[in-house]
């Protein structure tokens, strides 16, 4: 920028000096320089202004409120009074410490992540496998995999909250018809938390088992036809060619399974009905999520909502640093 | 051909999550910044509220519109109030993103009173406003300290109690309205006797309330100190009222005479269809829910009666933000639809109960009969109740109260089995943390 200045000035010089005769060349000179001066801003600026328009976002809807949850979590911030702070220091998270809610949601949100996950990673791995025969209509099979992806979460829920219901949901109806009493699955520990999963599993394997479905096609078809030759049997090859082949595929899907896992919003504040972000009765499907929004916008404790969202952010830290280490570990193995 | 498949496939998938996004995006829209012009010189108000709230369905827009052509009035709706109030502070924090007429649930008006009074119009001033045709103490909820009154009562929720006189019939208790009454008129403690009766003869799989829960609601309702005492300070744990009320609930619940619903889930409406429980506490804005769920098979075989003793559930208000670009006019229109004239329509044609005392002598309230209910005259019915709701004494928290011995704590006792004591425990524990103390 600073080079243009120089340039810029002699030309005016040459104007004071120049002879009226000559005008038009002297003319001619400064529209040549300003050209080649805007060419160089040009070619020197530009870029920035084609990548800018993400670093803008990214400051404005990135950046700036996760620093801005950050510093209100160090504050009593009501949301009947936003502008009002008060500072409280890390008391917003020391309190977390001893809040028998907080440890409730987190300890849910493990248990929902890890009975959705788990499950989740293992069907979509077998559907993976399946579509990756040769079969008629394959495309079909793709696609049909993939709807459940593209339901809205509350559709979805809202659908699977009368399927589950007490007295007049569907599984209960099947239970009945071999003899199982009506289960209160919204009620008990387990059973929601198992109905929440379910709800889970349904919207995400398809999506996995895609994820899979590409990787596997880039596995070179010499392995199993070696691996044919030598006898081994479409589950042998599957254990011993796909699933090694797979590695870095699985440990991917895992980490973008248990970031969602953490997150889990929709599904439990959903299940519950119109009760809203308290995750039943007695708590017993409250994720961090529902407890993050329950304090935030039911309890209108924006600091203390802060506060959590930071603590996710944290475990999400410690998770991304497991999955580095994990990365390293694999293919220092391979 | 194949491409075309695959082209049809992401088309109807993409339509799928566009769906899926219109679904969610039930917000206002930026209201205040369309405020100047709505299109040939009109002045476009907006109102914001929750639910069906009634006000453009029982035709009262239109009507203005038609008296005012200078007028268009745009309603938008967010289904629950758990969702609509937290974005109505956050719009009044940031004085952008309101409608011109904002709704105010009553447990939310008491926070609104004290904390956002700055950012509303004073609404008692506006002319037209006829302050003694509200019943005092509607008016006086949203009414600051020093004389502000920063909004205007629509309904309120005067209490009956609903009940299948089929059911009745066949646990061998009367029909006919006034002797139901009389089964447990003046005292709730005969509404839980009368249950006991009723589950002695009751038809299989068939229960005498819905939801302990409901029950509570009722009676809290019927008193005049609830959780707050008149300096403003948190008394519910040592409230007496609040302890008999909890109390005759969780017997509801332990001598098995509720259908272990929580309110307002599909479980709870699937119930209404399939005549599951034979009495709810009944606000009169209730009616018209138990007619769209109960149905067609339901017809005639509900009617009304007087509840125990004179209660209020729910009931809401008319605010008018500071920031709104037409705060006049916005101000004239909420003075018109909270006139009694108006306030009698809406009765008429949504069943919410006037808070304008002057509007129960009007032809459409005190003739109205409810055509569901077995032609009751619920007109009668609930002006009666109405008026002899105590003055009660509202406080910031009150819906998180309420909301936490509900959702929580009867709940527990109800739905899951817990006893009296752990379920008040677990509600105690769960409020004390929403209320930070």
């Amino acid at each position: 920028m600073a080079s243009d200045a120089p340039a810029a000035a002699p030309s005016q010089g040459e104007e004071g000096a120049a002879p009226r005769d000559r005008s038009d060349g002297a003319a001619d000179d400064r529209r040549r320089a300003r050209r080649s001066r805007r060419y160089r801003l040009d070619v020197k600026w530009s870029p920035y202004a084609f990548v800018a328009p993400f670093f803008v976002f990214f400051l404005a809807f990135g950046l700036f409120p996760l620093l801005y949850t950050g510093w209100a979590s160090l504050h009593r911030v009501e949301l009947t009074a936003p502008t009002d702070m008060e500072w409280v220091g890390l008391r917003n998270f020391s309190r977390l410490l001893e809040d028998e809610f907080f440890w409730n949601a987190l300890k849910n949100t493990v248990t929902i992540g890890l009975i959705s996950t788990v499950p989740q990673l293992l069907i979509a791995l077998g559907i993976a496998h399946l579509l990756n025969y040769r079969l008629r209509g394959s495309m079909f099979f793709r696609v049909a995999a993939l709807t459940p992806y593209a339901t809205s979460v509350a559709a979805a829920t809202l659908v699977f909250v009368l399927l589950f219901g007490r007295d007049y949901g569907m599984i209960n109806w099947a239970l009945g018809l071999v003899g199982i009493d009506n289960i209160d699955w919204q009620n008990g520990e387990w059973t929601s938390q198992l109905a929440v999963s379910t709800i889970v599993i349904w919207r995400w394997t398809g999506y996995n088992a895609l994820i899979y479905l590409a990787a596997m096609q880039a596995i070179p078809n010499d392995l199993y036809e070696s691996a044919a030759l030598d006898g081994a049997s479409r589950l042998q090859q599957f254990i011993h060619v796909t699933v090694p082949s797979l590695r870095h595929t699985i440990l991917f899907t895992c980490v973008v399974s248990t970031i969602g896992a953490t997150q889990l919003f929709g599904e439990p504040l959903l299940f519950n009905g119109s009760a809203g972000a308290t995750g039943g009765a007695d708590h017993q499907f409250q994720t961090l999520g529902l407890y993050l929004y329950e304090q935030g916008w039911v309890n209108l404790h924006l600091g203390r909502a802060s506060a959590i969202a930071w603590s996710m952010f944290l475990i999400l830290l410690v998770i991304g640093a497991v999955n580095w280490l994990l990365a390293r570990l694999l293919s220092k193995g391979a | 051909m194949r491409r075309a498949v695959i082209l049809a496939v992401v088309a109807a998938l993409g339509a799928g999550l566009l769906a899926g996004c219109a679904e969610d995006s039930d917000e206002p829209t930026g209201s205040a910044s369309n405020g100047g012009g709505g299109g040939k010189g009109r002045t476009t108000l907006t109102v914001g509220v929750f639910g069906a709230f009634g006000l453009k369905e029982a035709g009262l827009y239109d009507e203005y519109m038609k008296l005012n052509k200078n007028i268009e009035i745009k309603q938008t709706s967010i289904e629950r109030n758990e969702n609509y109030y937290p974005q109505l502070l956050t719009h009044l924090g940031s004085g952008s993103g309101l409608a011109d007429i904002q709704a105010v649930e009553v447990n939310n008006i008491a926070e609104i009173t004290a904390t956002q009074a700055g950012k509303l119009v004073d609404l008692g001033k506006t002319e037209g406003v006829q302050k003694d045709a509200f019943l005092p103490w509607k008016w006086a909820q949203a009414t600051t300290k020093d004389g502000k009154t920063i909004a205007l009562g629509t309904d309120i929720g005067p209490q009956g109690i609903c009940y299948r006189k089929d059911l009745f019939a066949k646990a061998g208790l009367p029909t006919d309205r006034e002797a139901v009454g009389k089964l447990w008129a003046g005292d709730w403690n005969k509404y839980l006797d009368t249950g006991k009766q009723f589950k002695a003869k009751a038809p299989k799989r068939t229960a005498f309330v819905d939801s302990a829960s409901g029950v509570m609601a009722a009676i809290t309702g019927s008193n005049e100190n609830r959780f707050y005492d008149k300096d403003g300070k948190i008394v519910y744990k040592a409230n007496p009222a609040v302890k008999e009320a909890w109390d005759i609930a969780a017997q509801f619940a332990t001598e098995g005479l509720t259908g272990k619903f929580q309110q307002f889930t599909p479980a709870w409406d699937q119930g209404f269809a399939n005549g599951t429980f034979a009495t709810v506490s009944c606000p009169a804005w209730m009616l018209g829910y138990i007619q769209d769920k109960g149905g067609a098979a339901g017809k005639d075989k509900w009617d009304v009666a007087a509840a125990p003793k004179p209660s209020n559930w729910g009931g809401s208000f008319l605010t008018v933000p500071d920031a709104g670009k037409n705060k006049d006019e916005a101000a004239k229109l909420a003075a018109w639809l909270t006139a009694p004239e108006q306030q009698a329509k809406l009765f008429a044609e949504r069943g919410s109960f006037p808070s304008a005392k002057a509007a129960y002598s009007l032809p459409e309230v005190s003739g109205a009969k409810h055509a569901y209910f077995a032609g009751a005259p619920i007109g009668q019915i609930f002006s009666k109740a109405a008026e002899g709701v105590p003055v009660q004494i509202i406080g910031p928290k009150d819906l998180i109260i309420a909301q936490n011995l509900a959702d929580i704590g009867m709940l527990q006792v109800d739905q899951k089995g817990r006893s009296s004591q752990q379920g008040w425990d677990a509600a105690v524990k769960a409020i004390d943390n929403a209320l930070d103390q």
